[in-house]
């Protein structure tokens, strides 16, 4: 083990005392920014994570591990702050024209690849025309199917022609630039990145892949904004979680996101509490039971309403969720302008429901406990995945909330891969419990509009809303702001007025750091935003290179 | 001898395409598909690049023709490319295959050279203390689940002492180490897992030598040598041993097959980046040629092994030879 008192010096300089003298004296002097002219990044950063990366060229990466290296490794036109609001990146400004249908980046002049070619706009036409290529295979094609023309009127300028106005499309040039001076020979990309090395734009180099073990990457020193703080940036693979969490406690590791679990009574020892810093913020995600309208059972609004009703979040969030976790009224990230605080949010209360039920029609007229409309009984087949441990709780509770007001729950749990393939795809359900990640950009075309019903669309429920089907789309074509919050606090309420959904909550992320790392300011963002700005203070540096 | 290895290296051909057809009907037989694993809840990811990927690897075709492509291929020894990453088969269990072996291999040697001893002992001094104290403790051995026993040796010696590394097996300072160090540090991570992995063979291949050395103690033979006057170290050694280690080699020819299977479970334990790990993970992912790649490199595996010890058992036993 590299401990601080046996460490291998390899990196030693007669100024580096100076520097860090420096950088110490202007972190006194200067409030927190540490990253003086001159500043050399230091010590290591472990962060563990259970599934090994794909591959790492962004515009392929389509899970969350090569996603999450691949934004150390490239960066994009434009990125997005703590609080989610767009910013430049590699693009110092842009225009939008004002019919929506160009886009103008004007990029940095300072910015060079890894390899030292300087970067210009040939590659971000080249990365743009590489996605838009069907036969890349690159599976985010359709955030940019309505991109026209690509010009590049000088090096470092960039307009995009778009066939119709995409709101959407400013946050979707995030994306990773790669280099055309690495791929444009390339007949597949794909097969070609294997076994070279990545070359990015962004904050660290591309180290080491050793698959199922570990990628390291190495601090650019030269990166365009400032060094990162520290170093090296290891993602370690650790398949299972409770190893995953002793790796951490005992050191090994610096990060690891925790489970509710973990972070409420695994982390309560003195072992943990002297060595770990935990975090807690609103996850980009959401949980919820979706009801399938093609069912005659929950066609009538009422019914659904009722349903809603008769759940109690709070106590779903405290028994599944040990209280980490908010409620949730409706498709968007909470605190953003999105999101309608106002919407009817169904607080907990069986009497509504009952008189609900009772409207449209289910009563209990042979005092069974259990409603009947025509002699049939209500009876729900609630599904979900086998092995997401929370899902089958709230089914659980779900079924005893939903026996008070006289509804019958069979619970089903079903292996992930036969539960898309044979009920979420064929819409073969009634009632399932499901998660959605939020996007940054709140367009729900793919969820919500009913052009998104067919065979493997995303809005297996079929919910179809005329109204909503328009909000959707004038959303999508809407570049002014304030206009556009408008179009999703309506869509909100609607939503919440139809309960085709029953909203459960937001969790929340649960990232645990190691103390010796500093700079970490939580956010809307998560805490990862500003990871270039975290450090480590001279005296508690740990691995010394 | 010559024709009998040809004769059973022949054997293993239709056993391979026999057990290939079986893995591969299975695995399109479950429920699910690799494109919905894959892509299935993406909102990002569009319907015409699922319908790109079904493409790509044949996924529209019926499981058979799908099969008779993956037979063609796999005769010029092609694996095809993962789904998960598009990385040739062949080239990701190569990379991975050493790591397996050195654990297999390493776990082997630690059985052979505690479970013979402490079964030819507990032959001898049958009923003694040492005899009751190691029957219980294989009944244990073998009674214990495998998975559990991995991860109390992680929390009690990785954790709680911090004698060993918690997982893994090269850590990603070894770069910075020496030759020496990094040999050390090789044999630091190997430690609980040959433990775990040896565990449960370690308990059934002592208990077999013992009741093999019971057996053969009371053969006529044995009498017939005490008889003539022979000491008793010299009937140990030429008499009885050589005689009840015989079906030890047809044990340990299974013992492989056992380990391998083990390591599907204790490699994603331990997060050793062996063969095992990857075949679990292809089977998660439904990742078709992957699956299929590492199944067919397991069941090779073992038939070779199996086949190694028909050869020895053969070698060392001149009553069953195959020669005329």
């Amino acid at each position: 083990m590299l401990k601080r008192d046996n460490a291998v010096n390899i990196f030693k300089r007669p100024l580096f005392a100076l520097v860090v003298f420096f950088c110490v004296t202007s972190l006194f002097f200067c409030g927190d920014y540490v990253f003086a002219e001159g500043y050399v990044s230091r010590d290591a950063y472990v962060s563990t994570g259970a599934a090994d990366a794909r591959i790492l060229i962004p515009i392929f990466a389509d899970d969350s591990a090569s996603s999450s290296i691949c934004s150390l490794i490239y960066t994009g036109l434009v990125k997005v702050d703590k609080n989610l609001e767009i910013e430049g990146d590699l693009a110092e400004r842009w225009e939008v024209s004002p019919d929506g249908l160009a886009i103008t980046f004007f990029l940095r002049r300072d910015v060079r690849w890894h390899d030292g070619t300087p970067f210009t706009a040939r590659d971000v036409k080249f990365t743009y025309e590489t996605m838009l290529d069907p036969a890349s295979g690159c599976p985010y094609v359709s955030s940019y199917s309505d991109i026209n023309k690509i010009e590049t009127p000088n090096e470092y300028t960039i307009k995009f022609h778009y066939k119709k106005p995409y709101a959407p499309a400013l946050l979707k040039f995030g994306m990773g630039i790669i280099p055309s001076h690495m791929y444009s020979e390339a007949k597949n990309i794909r097969d070609e990145a294997v076994g070279k090395d990545p070359v990015g734009t962004g904050p660290y180099i591309f180290s080491e892949w050793k698959r199922a073990e570990y990628i390291a990457l190495i601090a650019n020193q030269d990166f365009y904004e400032h060094p990162p703080g520290i170093k090296r940036y290891i993602y370690k693979i650790v398949p299972d979680e409770s190893v995953q969490f002793l790796e951490l406690v005992s050191e090994s590791s610096d990060a690891m996101n925790l489970t509710p679990y973990q972070y409420f009574y695994r982390s309560d020892t003195q072992r943990f509490k002297s060595k770990i810093n935990k975090y807690s913020y609103l996850a980009h995600s959401y949980s919820y039971i979706g009801y399938n309208m093609k069912d005659p059972l929950f066609r009538d609004k009422r019914v659904r309403q009722a349903l809603s009703y008769a759940i109690n979040r709070e106590k779903i969030i405290d028994a599944v969720l040990l209280g980490l976790g908010e409620e949730c009224t409706g498709p968007f990230l909470k605190d953003t302008p999105f999101y309608d605080e106002t919407a009817p949010g169904y607080d907990y209360d069986p009497a509504k429901a009952k008189a609900l039920f009772k409207e449209a029609g289910w009563v209990d007229a042979d005092r069974d406990g259990v409603l009947e409309k025509n002699g049939k009984k209500f009876s729900i087949r609630i599904s979900t995945n086998q092995g997401a441990r929370i899902r089958e709780d709230v089914a659980v509770i779900v079924q005893d909330q939903w026996a008070k007001v006289g509804v019958k729950v069979r619970v089903q749990t079903v292996a992930w891969a036969a539960f898309l393939d044979a009920f979420v795809n064929k819409k073969n359900f009634q009632a399932v419990i499901l998660g959605w990640t939020i996007p940054i950009d709140p367009d729900l075309f793919s969820v919500w509009h009913s052009d998104s019903i067919g065979e493997n669309g995303l809005n297996f429920i079929s919910y179809s809303n005329k109204k909503v089907d328009k909000l959707i789309v004038a959303g999508r074509r809407e570049f002014d702001q304030e206009k556009r919050r408008e179009i999703y606090r309506k869509i909100h309420n609607h939503l919440a007025e139809d309960a085709p959904y029953t909203f459960l909550f937001f969790p929340y992320a649960l990232p645990a750091v190691n103390k010796r790392f500093k700079g970490i300011e939580p956010a809307p963002a998560g805490i990862s935003y500003n990871f270039i700005d975290w450090y480590v203070p001279e005296s508690e540096v740990k691995y010394k290179f | 001898m010559k024709r009998y290895i040809l004769k059973r290296l022949l054997m293993i051909i239709p056993m391979l395409f026999g057990i290939s057809f079986i893995l591969f009907v299975v695995m399109h037989l479950a429920p699910g598909d690799p494109t919905s694993i894959k892509y299935g809840m993406n909102p990002e990811v569009s319907q015409s690049a699922r319908a790109n990927f079904d493409k790509m690897y044949w996924l529209n075709k019926p499981v058979l023709t799908q099969y008779v492509l993956w037979m063609k291929r796999f005769l010029t020894l092609d694996f095809g490319r993962s789904f998960i990453d598009g990385e040739p088969v062949l080239k990701k269990i190569m990379s991975r295959l050493p790591a397996t072996l050195l654990l297999q291999i390493v776990s082997l040697l630690v059985i052979f050279a505690l479970a013979i001893p402490i079964g030819v002992y507990g032959a001898f001094k049958k009923d003694s203390l040492f005899d009751r104290v190691s029957t219980a403790f294989v009944f244990i051995g073998y009674a214990l689940p495998g998975f559990w026993l991995a991860l109390i040796l992680v929390f009690i010696f990785g954790f709680k002492l911090g004698w060993f590394p918690v997982s893994g097996m090269t850590p990603w300072y070894t770069e910075y180490l020496s030759v020496f160090g990094k040999i050390k540090d090789l044999l630091w991570h190997l430690v609980l897992p040959v433990t775990a992995t040896a565990f449960g063979s370690l308990a059934a291949l002592s208990r077999y030598t013992r009741s093999s050395m019971l057996e053969v103690k009371k053969e006529n033979y044995v009498l017939a040598a005490r008889a003539k006057g022979l000491t008793e170290k010299y009937i140990t050694s030429r008499y009885i041993l050589r005689n009840a280690l015989l079906p030890i080699i047809t044990i340990a020819g299974l013992t492989l097959p056992a380990l391998i299977s083990g390591s599907f479970i204790f490699e994603t334990i331990f997060a050793w980046p062996g063969m095992g790990r990857l075949g679990y993970e292809a089977i998660m992912s439904y990742d078709y040629p992957m699956v299929m790649g590492t199944g067919v490199i397991a069941v090779g595996l073992t038939l070779f092994g199996i086949l190694i010890s028909d050869i020895l058992y053969a070698a060392v036993d001149p009553r069953i030879r195959m020669d005329k």
